[in-house]
């Protein structure tokens, strides 16, 4: 039972970074119908800068945590306005190449001052010790991901859900046309919305830090994994990304610990997950069929 | 539509791992093979996850070497007119392959080195089979070049899986560390390492109460399930023997550290390491691990003099395979010196049980029956943070292991 509970939770944990990255995903598609495909880029470069900022300039952990995400946040709306913004009216091809291509340039400009090694990065001091939860002890710094990405998924939920941003955001994922047959101008929240799921990406970077190798490829690893997410959850639906993405955690880490007599069924099965679940409901779990337009 | 860019994002995704890594840096050569002219060929990975360990500083190595020999030869080397071309394999067989046979019929290279990659260095094997033309492995871990891969043009330098699992988990079982679990990714490499680490610790007397093949590669970077149950296994393990490599290698190790299993008493012995690992890992969260060095840079003061110069080169120390690409390129010139041609038939006779003595072949011997480089290995273990007092200086050697003990004897697969 204890060892169900740890697998629980460390499955949730991993869960975390699929929903955070997940819902960055879904809410870019959802406003600018482009598949990010630089978000697994952004957090590397969440993850790098944090780095970067305490190798280079002692900036502690803490400070990287907001640093990262409104630096990156910030860049991520100028590449919108300077390049994704030009080419959504074209074929989403367009978009895939660029952003395909966006993501090589920034994993080989860290390859060419860094290299590919892995960069040390140390859980800070506050946290790295564990936490005793009654059957079993917990990495302080574990717990810590999972109530900081549970609380920045309840934020996300509470903004779309109460503000007048929020709206705007969830009629145009939902109708975009309908939206702006309404006279909603969508196109002036564009550019925050792609900034805002950037600045997602870039706060999973950071908490991946202390816990996971740093180096220029970590993105396009993991990034597999949160595309298989973002389909399963429904693409473009927001709550549908967050709850697959700590849902493939679960499964993931179950299955690594109850089906390793067959390791190739823990690497795949997120990927029979979703054929499962694509099968069943083309659209994702909680996707909805667009009508042709 | 929603449908249409599923499958197209999961498809693109799926080519984005795959199809990442730029193309190498290419040089033209004039194609025509001369016996006044040297040509080495270093083919290696530039861009991806071997780049710190061989790369680049491979080269320069293998420079070091030539500006040695010219040095050492002056008026009479047999040539001055000795270059290095260079291309990047980008870790997968067909582009090994291809790079493999351009270097040999465009490029005029006489001698290929370092290769690592198994499943890229088992092709270029079968290239230098075909072409005739001479081929050192540094680079890559795996048996099969001495074994059903082996030919009469392909040598293996500087180490392999079964020397890794030898030293390692047979002196560390020996060492008192009797009761093992074994970590590794689930891929050719892993599997051949897990065999070997595995019959090495039962020889050795010890047990390996568990073995588990983790998802390769492992895209959640989570190793918590395996970690949690290390200490709950009976008996408890003394040690925890990973087989992972690189980036792999690097979650291990951080979430070893989150879980305190050294606290629980769970010890670490890692397959495979290279000196650019500890240094990007810190000595820190490696302290007391384990594990078998073909070669260490601050071994003896021989070792230290060439380590600055190699540093001065390139800024950095040495991993074993930057010192075995030097000696590589160093025995080969001396071959051609000796025997005043580069005809490769000629070369590989006068290779031949050969005994070798140089920086990094200590007690060296080219054995005959399988091309296997054999030479003194290390048992080696990282020094606690308080210990290191000079950056790169992070290993301290607990044994030398004698050339005849370090490798496996010669294997019937072996065809010459």
């Amino acid at each position: 039972m204890t060892g169900f509970l740890q697998n629980t939770f460390n499955g949730l944990v991993s869960g975390a970074f699929y929903a955070l990255l997940a819902l960055g995903l879904a809410v870019i598609f959802g406003m600018l119908r482009v598949v990010n495909f630089a978000h697994g880029a952004f957090y590397m470069l969440g993850a790098f800068g944090a780095y970067v900022l305490l190798a280079e300039a002692g900036v502690p952990f803490w400070a990287a945590l907001v640093i990262m995400p409104v630096g990156l946040g910030l860049l991520g709306m100028a590449l919108e306005r300077a390049f994704i913004h030009r080419l959504t009216r074209l074929d989403p091809l367009y978009n895939f190449l660029l952003t395909f291509g966006l993501t090589l340039i920034l994993q080989d400009l860290v390859k060419l001052r860094y290299g590919v090694q892995s960069s040390p990065y140390a859980t800070p001091a506050e946290l790295s010790g564990s936490v005793d939860l009654g059957l079993f002890d917990f990495p302080t710094y574990r717990v810590f991901i999972l109530v900081f990405a549970v609380a920045v998924c309840v934020a996300a939920w509470w903004l779309l859900g109460h503000t007048r941003v929020g709206m705007v955001v969830r009629a145009a994922t939902e109708r975009p046309e309908l939206t702006r047959a309404f006279g909603i101008d969508v196109g002036r929240w564009i550019t925050p919305v792609f900034g805002f799921g950037i600045a997602l990406a870039a706060l999973a970077g950071v908490l991946a830090a202390p816990m996971r190798a740093v180096n220029p490829l970590m993105g396009a690893d993991l990034i597999i994994v949160v595309f298989a997410v973002v389909v399963i959850g429904g693409l473009g639906s927001i709550f549908g990304s967050v709850a697959a993405g700590f849902g493939i955690g679960l499964i993931q880490a179950w299955g690594e610990a109850y089906l390793s007599d067959w390791p190739i069924l823990s690497q795949t099965i997120v990927f029979i997950v979703m054929a499962v679940v694509l099968l069943w409901r083309p659209a994702g779990l909680f996707g909805r069929e667009e009508a042709p337009a | 539509m929603r449908r249409t860019v599923g499958v197209a994002v999961v498809s693109t995704a799926a080519l984005l791992v795959t199809g990442c890594g730029g193309g190498g840096p290419q040089s033209s050569g004039d194609g025509k093979l001369s016996g006044d002219r040297i040509v080495l060929g270093v083919l290696n990975d530039q861009s991806g996850v071997y780049l710190e360990l061989s790369g680049k500083n491979s080269v320069k190595a293998v420079e070091l070497a030539i500006a040695d020999f010219k040095k050492k030869y002056g008026d009479d080397a047999v040539t001055t007119d000795i270059t290095v071309e260079t291309a990047d394999h980008q870790n997968k067989p067909d582009i090994a392959n291809t790079k493999a046979a351009e270097m040999y019929d465009r490029k005029a290279v006489d001698l290929i080195l370092d290769v690592p990659t198994s499943s890229a260095a088992e092709k270029v094997a079968d290239v230098a089979k075909e072409k005739k033309k001479l081929y050192f492995n540094i680079g890559a871990a795996t048996t099969t070049l001495t074994g059903a891969k082996c030919n009469r043009y392909t040598f293996h330098y500087a180490y392999d899986t079964y020397m890794l699992a030898n030293g390692t988990g047979r002196n560390t079982t020996e060492q008192g560390a009797k009761n093992w679990y074994v970590l590794y990714p689930n891929y050719q490499f892993g599997q051949d390492m897990e065999r070997s680490f595995s019959a090495a610790i039962t020889g050795a007397g010890g047990k390996v109460v568990a073995k588990d093949a983790a998802p390769f590669p492992n895209t959640s970077g989570d190793y918590s399930t395996y970690l949690l149950k290390a200490p709950t296994l009976n008996p408890k393990p003394d040690v925890l023997g990973t087989m992972q490599a690189g980036a792999e290698l690097v979650n291990v190790v951080k979430q070893y550290n989150e879980f305190k299993l050294r606290e629980k008493g769970v010890g670490l012995a890692v397959g495979l390491m290279f000196l650019t690992d500890i240094h990007s890992l810190t000595p820190d969260a490696l302290a007391g691990t384990t594990y078998t060095d073909a070669w260490y840079w601050n071994f003896d003061q021989r070792n230290r003099e060439f380590a600055d110069r190699f540093k001065e080169a390139t800024g950095t120390r040495p991993t074993f395979a930057h010192a075995a690409n030097y000696s590589a390129a160093t025995q080969y010139l001396e071959a051609v010196q000796a025997a005043g041609t580069d005809d490769a038939d000629t070369i590989v006779d006068a290779l031949e049980g050969k005994t070798v003595d140089d920086v990094f072949l200590r007690n060296g011997k080219i054995r005959a029956e399988d091309h296997r480089v054999v030479h003194d290995a290390y048992l080696a273990q990282v020094k606690p943070a308080a210990e290191v007092t000079e950056e790169w200086d992070y290993v301290k050697i607990l044994k030398t292991i004698p050339a005849a003990e370090a490798f496996r004897a010669p294997s019937p697969d072996c065809r010459m």
